[in-house]
């Protein structure tokens, strides 16, 4: 499964668990707009960690946060990559 | 010393209290109120505080302080179950309500604030007064005078999931907000108007401290309860917020969103949970012009320290001297210790056990590490799980796990995260097979809500004996723990273990850090 797909598949899964409406998963949609709040993504960063054993958040470089989906996805494409 | 005296000391004026419906012109309060009751009805009275609105909470709480013999706070999130306890505990013979007005209105499941009190008609015939608070004025009718030195009390959460209610004054409270209401920095250097904004909920401590140095030091515009860190930020930048306090989790929430940079403050704060290099970072490089500081404060300790150096911990020069405002640190079994005239003075209830050690220190119970220089904060003893500033107690998680028919037994523990700070991770132990009877006892007979199709296929394969497969059963033990808690205490990971360590008086061997 790509990096894109398996995050894809999380952000339905947590929204799900959180009782939340998840908007349509394009490139330029803003987190922020996705419906999903901050438990929800720290939920999905940890998962993430498991699957895809990175977490790039706590690299040792400077992380620019991300604010679209599609940056979110180019973080974990980079440090998985 | 009554709160209204220090917001008008030296002929002040004092500023405004925004929400995103109202906004109070608390000058006013000189000759209005917000409450639709005479002063004389509540005076000498323990006043609960249970309001939907932040607004009108902080509006009574101006109005009380000096009038009140006792104020409860009731925090925004705290299940009503706790009410009959919390009342009893305090001793509470009054209480004021919004009527669930206000900002909050309809967002939330639950009813009305005047239905929480489900016991309502009871409470009249013990004579307890109701009182109602607007957001908005009315003109004063009646006494206002100081006549008490009014106890405060807030809630914290403790290990089983009862609050714990902890004592403190408007002097303990203020402590630290008095000797310096708007924090010095680079930003002090600039003049105009303080226009202070807070992600926090002011019915907690760490909000409450960013009211108290609003109302000494200019206004305040309130979040809505559960409001998200970027609708926030759009108002506080529509209203001109020059000091902005939030936790680590909200600040990468409001990164993250880019509206960040929609505001331009002064004097940006951080606390309520580990503030590390990367946020303190990211923080300078949005508000370049700001003072960025980071504290830690606990309800029952106070304010401990204010970090503005740029750089995560704290330096080891703090711990041991007598500093600034009498407050003492000390580390010891590598916990952090405060002694200051900010400490709350005790917990109320029967068999409570001491704020302060019998060296007149309180204990945190955060773990801190030094390394060149600096100590480090590393997790909390215990394994008590902080998310987002909000503290979960891993015996109250484990006991709902334990009580699904499929789990032997499990150990809830922090997981570390860039988001929230940490979230809640279980080790689970299965059972080979159901024991009998609590098949039928657990998820069906409380099937309630809406995963009742998953229970009842769980508890059927129960009944024939075998397990459901792993991520069923893992699906099925969160949304277990969804129907009875709040979202924060739910597992974000649960991993099936074989077995896990116990000491040898029984216990689980919970790891530290």
């Amino acid at each position: 499964m790509s990096v894109r797909s398996t995050i894809a598949s999380l952000f339905e899964e947590v929204a799900r668990e959180q009782g939340r409406t998840l908007a349509p998963l394009s490139d330029d949609l803003e987190l922020f707009d996705s419906g999903l709040d901050s438990l929800s993504f720290a939920i999905i960063v940890a998962r993430l960690e498991d699957s895809l054993g990175v977490d790039p958040f706590n690299a040792a470089e400077a992380v620019e946060f991300p604010v679209t989906f599609a940056d979110f996805v180019r973080l974990y494409e980079r440090h998985a990559g | 010393m009554w709160l209204w005296g220090l917001m008008t000391a030296s002929r002040r004026r004092p500023g405004e209290l925004e929400s995103r419906h109202a906004s109070i012109d608390l000058a006013e309060l000189a000759h209005a109120t917000s409450l639709e009751c005479a002063p004389d009805q509540l005076r000498g009275r323990c006043v609960l505080v249970l309001t939907r609105d932040p607004l009108t909470a902080g509006l009574a709480l101006i109005e009380l302080d000096g009038l009140a013999r006792r104020i409860v706070l009731w925090p925004p999130d705290l299940g009503r179950e706790h009410l009959p306890a919390v009342m009893d505990m305090a001793g509470v013979d009054a209480w004021v309500t919004d009527g669930g007005g206000g900002d909050a209105a309809g967002e939330h499941e639950e009813g009305g604030t005047g239905a929480a009190f489900a016991g309502g008609s009871a409470a009249a015939e013990s004579g307890t007064v109701e009182a109602v608070v607007r957001p908005s004025l009315i003109p004063l009718r009646g006494d206002r005078r100081v006549s008490h030195e009014t106890e405060w009390v807030l809630l914290t959460s403790g290990t089983t999931g009862e609050p714990k209610l902890v004592l403190h004054t408007l002097a303990t409270l203020t402590s630290a907000v008095r000797r310096q209401p708007v924090p010095a920095g680079p930003g002090a250097l600039q003049t105009g108007p303080v226009v202070w904004g807070t992600f926090y909920d002011i019915r907690r401590y760490g909000g409450l401290q960013i009211f108290l140095r609003a109302m000494l030091s200019g206004s305040l515009v309130l979040p809505k309860p559960s409001e998200a860190a970027p609708d926030y930020l759009t108002r506080a930048a529509a209203a001109g917020v020059t000091h902005i306090s939030g936790t680590p989790s909200h600040w990468r929430r409001a990164l993250m969103s880019g509206a960040a940079a929609a505001i331009a403050p002064r004097y940006v704060r951080l606390s309520g949970e580990i503030a590390d290099q990367a946020i303190l970072d990211g923080l300078r490089a949005v508000y370049p012009a700001a003072a960025v500081a980071h504290a830690f404060a606990t309800t029952e300790a106070g304010v401990a320290f204010e970090v503005g150096d740029g750089l995560a911990g704290f330096p080891s020069a703090l711990i041991g001297s007598r500093r600034e405002g009498d407050v003492e640190l000390r580390v010891e079994e590598e916990t952090l210790r405060v002694r200051s005239p900010g400490n709350a003075l005790r917990y109320l209830g029967d068999g409570v056990p001491p704020i302060r050690g019998e060296d007149g220190f309180v204990d945190t119970g955060d773990r801190v590490k030094l390394e060149e220089g600096r100590y480090h904060f590393v997790g909390r003893r215990g394994g008590v799980v902080n998310v987002g500033g909000l503290k979960v107690h891993p015996e109250e998680v484990e006991a709902v796990i334990n009580d699904h028919p499929w789990v032997r037994m499990s150990l809830v523990r922090p997981r570390r995260n860039p988001i929230t700070g940490a979230v809640v991770a279980a080790d689970v132990v299965l059972a080979e097979v159901a024991p009998p009877g609590r098949s039928e006892a657990a998820p069906v007979g409380r099937a309630e809500v809406m995963s009742a199709g998953l229970a009842i296929d769980t508890a059927a394969a129960a009944r024939c004996g075998e397990r459901p497969p792993d991520d069923v059963l893992r699906r099925e033990i969160i949304e277990h723990c969804r129907r009875r808690l709040a979202p924060h205490k739910v597992p974000a990971m649960i991993r099936f273990v074989p077995a896990l360590e116990v000491s040898g008086s029984g216990k689980l061997l919970r790891r530290e850090g």
